[in-house]
């Protein structure tokens, strides 16, 4: 049975596999996979009609009511040049998306038909790396439907420039339809695997496929009505450009979801809330179940000591915090920039007059607010809510949104600023309009803004040795100790400053 | 070789293997037994690099399960819980496809795939879909999956299940071969005759701990005691029973039979056959009843539920 020279021996383990494996190889590896992915693929009916029909009926369909149309036009003595301008473009776009749709069936098959016939497992088994796999499988749900989209876009656009219409698209729209037709299909696989990973049925993961097609009809929806404004075409190459984000955004986490431990560790579809609860009580506390445990034994309970839980977890934390929030100041840096540079191209219309009008209002406030603390109040809350959304809009943005929202509010002032400077206005009023209670707030919006950051992007990399789930729950709990302990307090502090001392100091200013 | 120290697996809160240590030098076999859910499967893909060990170490084939993880599974074949194969395509087709993965030669893997197939009974279904194989071929496929590429190590989960009993003795027999060429094999079954039959090593696991290790002898030895003779005689034995008390121990007896334990047969059974000749009493037969693996693994199972039980009494008693 064996033969006289093993054929897996020390040599050849020592020789083809483990160490740094180069890109090369890499894709040769995955290769295999897609290769036996598309037969695969091509010998199920169920994929093989469809594609079929959308790609040599529905072309031939679509031109053929594109005629009608044009007719129609023609008839009613609309000028049918201009309709074939703007309509004529938008049907090889859907043309191509119909046959991409069938990425989404594809991928959910690849992935968790799969996990759900159970040959998953032989082929983890086996030296090929997470990435091999997952780029493999990549491949192979997207070449089949891909190829049928060009084939489609092909056919009905050869059908217009040797048929009736004899048109003569311009080479970059084609080439806009091709890109915009290619990122679609790759959004929609690499989400498709992000959907995957959460089920392990493909009943389950085709109703969480809504999750992607309904967007992605939307988006659709939305670049036809673009498409058929050709002087507005050019924001399509945005849109594409911006897909292209979302795929990198989703192949990371795809890439660090569709790994052996999260394939196999997960048997059923069920939501653990007692472990969950425990995970993120002791991200919270710091408090580890060996500790508790010990406690128990013990009969010793764990005192809550303020000053070793800052030392202990909280500033730990912020220390974890020091890259996002290296990239929540460059953000902020940036739109501050982005602002000023803007305030030169649209200009407020600001003049350098009499200071008194300014010191006037800013005096009445600081009276009003003197005599009712619930400015104070006012001005906390004011931070949580952007605070709270942007964090809520980077959970579902990998963590964009949370930038988005954090450096908006200092792109308007670096506008704002722009234009003050650009005035000749002095800018010390402004400045010192934020030095007292920005010393506080500031520091306290880049924390929040890089715990909101890295609590949407932890799922594109996960601690090595924890799964997504985990890590989430880990950023989330670091969310609500960062908040309660570090920024909360900041925002109370800077909400003081900002009502009974920074009005003060601005009308110092205003008197210099 | 595989080796392992203190491996131990958390999903979650759920600790699914716990402190497992074994030693599996080359050319033996090891049989884990276990009900379900006791961690077998855990621990199989532990050594197959496939899931991490929360704690502890392993090393499979040399390499390090965690370090080395891509040698250590180039190093393995698996014969998975679950055979996973691909329906759609054919036997050699699917032979080929794992043989590309390993990066065997185009020539190599069609004669190995070949050989291999014919070996195992399955040389006239080279071209047919796997989908249209009988669940026993089905079996038999998978397992030339995992000897495809000729490994060091085997980890074979449930190797015969649902084949006939003529292909289960095919496998039986290729397992004792690749035995023979300093393989080191781990196979889980609940068939504990074949267990008996092909394992150098028991290991019984239940609730992700190993509750015994050891090989058959052992194993009977600790847990159901010494080797257990049964003496039949002519004539009836009235009275023998107390004759023979202070060379063995009586546990049983009839009118014309009895049976004790002998802890040295070698050295026990000359004395007893003299001392029953000597009373005038013929004897037919001395022969040693066959402690199987199943009465083990019966006993082993009730001394842990036993322990599992009064280590929860006093939870019980304080909750």
């Amino acid at each position: 049975m064996s033969p006289s020279t093993p054929l897996i021996n020390r040599e050849h383990v020592q020789d083809h596999f483990g160490d740094q494996v180069g890109w090369l190889d890499t894709i040769k590896n995955a290769w295999v996979i897609t290769r036996r992915e598309v037969r695969d693929s091509f010998r199920d009916w169920r994929i093989v009609v469809p594609i079929f029909i959308l790609t040599l009926f529905f072309p031939t369909l679509a031109n053929f009511s594109s005629r009608i149309f044009i007719n129609y036009f023609d008839k009613q003595g609309a000028d049918g040049k201009e309709f074939i301008e703007a309509f004529l473009p938008l049907m090889p776009m859907l043309v191509g998306f119909f046959p991409v749709s069938i990425s989404l069936v594809i991928a959910l098959e690849t992935f968790v038909g799969e996990k759900e016939r159970r040959s998953l497992e032989p082929l983890l088994s086996t030296p090929l790396t997470n990435t091999e796999l997952y780029l493999g499988k990549v491949f192979a749900a997207m070449i089949p439907p891909v190829a049928a989209a060009y084939l489609g876009i092909g056919l009905y656009i050869g059908q217009l420039i040797w048929g009736e219409q004899k048109w003569r698209p311009d080479p970059v729209l084609i080439l806009m339809i091709v890109a915009l037709t290619t990122v679609q299909a790759l959004v929609m696989v690499t989400g498709a695997v992000v959907v995957s990973s959460q089920t392990t049925s493909t009943r389950a993961a085709n109703l969480l496929a809504s999750v992607i097609i309904l967007p992605m009809s939307l988006l659709v929806i939305g670049e036809s009505i673009i498409m058929i404004q050709p002087y507005r075409r050019f924001v399509l190459w945005y849109v594409a450009a911006g897909l292209l984000v979302v795929t990198t955004l989703l192949v990371r986490t795809g890439a660090s979801i569709f790994n052996r431990e999260e394939l196999l560790g997960r048997s059923i579809d069920e939501i653990n809330l007692r472990w969950a609860w425990r995970v993120f009580w002791e991200q919270l506390t710091g408090v580890t179940r060996a500790e508790r445990q010990s406690a128990k034994a013990t009969g010793r309970p764990i005192r809550l000591n303020p000053i070793r839980y800052y030392r202990k977890t909280v500033f730990p934390t912020i220390r974890n915090l020091r890259v996002a929030s290296l990239a929540m100041s460059i953000a902020i840096i940036a739109a501050f920039a982005a602002g000023w540079a803007l305030s030169t191209k649209w200009q407020l219309p600001l003049s350098n007059k009499d200071n008194s009008e300014v010191l006037d209002n800013l005096r009445s406030i600081w009276e009003t607010a003197q005599k009712d603390p619930r400015w104070v109040g006012l001005a906390i809350s004011q931070n949580i809510r952007v605070l709270l959304v942007a964090t809520l809009l980077g959970a579902f943005s990998f963590g964009a949104g949370s930038i988005f929202f954090v450096a908006l509010p200092f792109g308007i002032l670096g506008y704002l600023m722009g234009n003050v400077a650009a005035a000749g206005i002095s800018p010390i009023p402004f400045i010192v309009a934020i030095i007292p209670h920005g010393i506080f707030e500031i520091p306290a919006i880049i924390i929040a803004g890089a715990a909101g950051l890295r609590f949407g992007s932890v799922p594109t990399k996960p601690p090595k040795n924890m799964t997504v789930g985990e890590a989430w729950l880990r950023a989330l709990a670091d969310v609500v100790k960062i908040g309660l302990t570090v920024v909360l307090p900041l925002l109370i502090i800077a909400g003081i400053f900002e009502v009974y001392v920074t009005p003060k100091v601005v009308e110092w200013a205003l008197t210099l | 070789m595989i080796e392992t120290e203190g491996l131990t697996k958390f999903f979650g809160d759920f600790e699914a293997v716990h402190n497992v240590n074994l030693f599996v030098p080359s050319g033996t076999v090891l049989a884990i037994l276990g009900p379900n859910g006791a961690g077998k499967t855990t621990t199989i893909r532990m050594l197959t690099s496939i899931l991490a060990p929360t704690s502890g170490w392993a090393k499979v084939a040399g390499y390090d399960v965690v370090k080395d993880a891509a040698r250590v599974r180039a190093s393995v074949g698996v014969l998975t819980e679950q055979h996973g194969l691909y329906e759609r395509m054919r036997g050699l087709e699917y032979l080929d496809f794992f043989g590309r993965i390993y990066r065997l030669p185009a020539d190599v893997r069609y004669k190995r795939a070949e050989e291999l197939m014919t070996r195992f009974g399955l040389g006239d279904a080279f071209d047919k879909r796997v989908g249209e194989y009988s669940k026993g071929m089905k079996q038999k496929l998978a397992l030339v999956r995992s000897l495809l590429h000729d490994p060091p190590v085997l980890l074979l989960d449930e190797p015969t299940s649902a084949m006939d009993p003529q292909s289960a003795k095919l496998v039986r027999d290729a397992i004792m071969e690749l035995r023979q060429d300093a393989r080191t094999i781990i196979l889980t079954t609940h068939n504990l005759t074949e267990a008996q039959a092909l394992a150098d090593n028991i290991a019984v696991i239940r609730r992700g701990r190993i509750v015994a290790f050891g090989n058959m002898e052992d194993l009977a030895h600790r847990f159901v005691g010494p080797p257990l003779m049964e003496l039949k005689t002519s004539q009836p034995l009235n009275g023998l029973a107390k004759e023979l008390t202070p060379l063995v121990k009586v546990v049983e007896s009839g009118d014309n039979w009895l049976r004790y334990e002998a802890f040295k047969p070698a050295e026990i059974n000359p004395q007893v056959i003299r001392r029953v000749i000597g009373l005038g009493i013929d004897v037919i037969t001395l022969s040693q009843l066959t402690q199987t693996l199943e009465d083990v693994y019966l006993q082993i199972v009730e001394e842990d539920e036993g322990q599992e039980k009064k280590a929860d009494e006093p939870k019980h008693a304080t909750d």
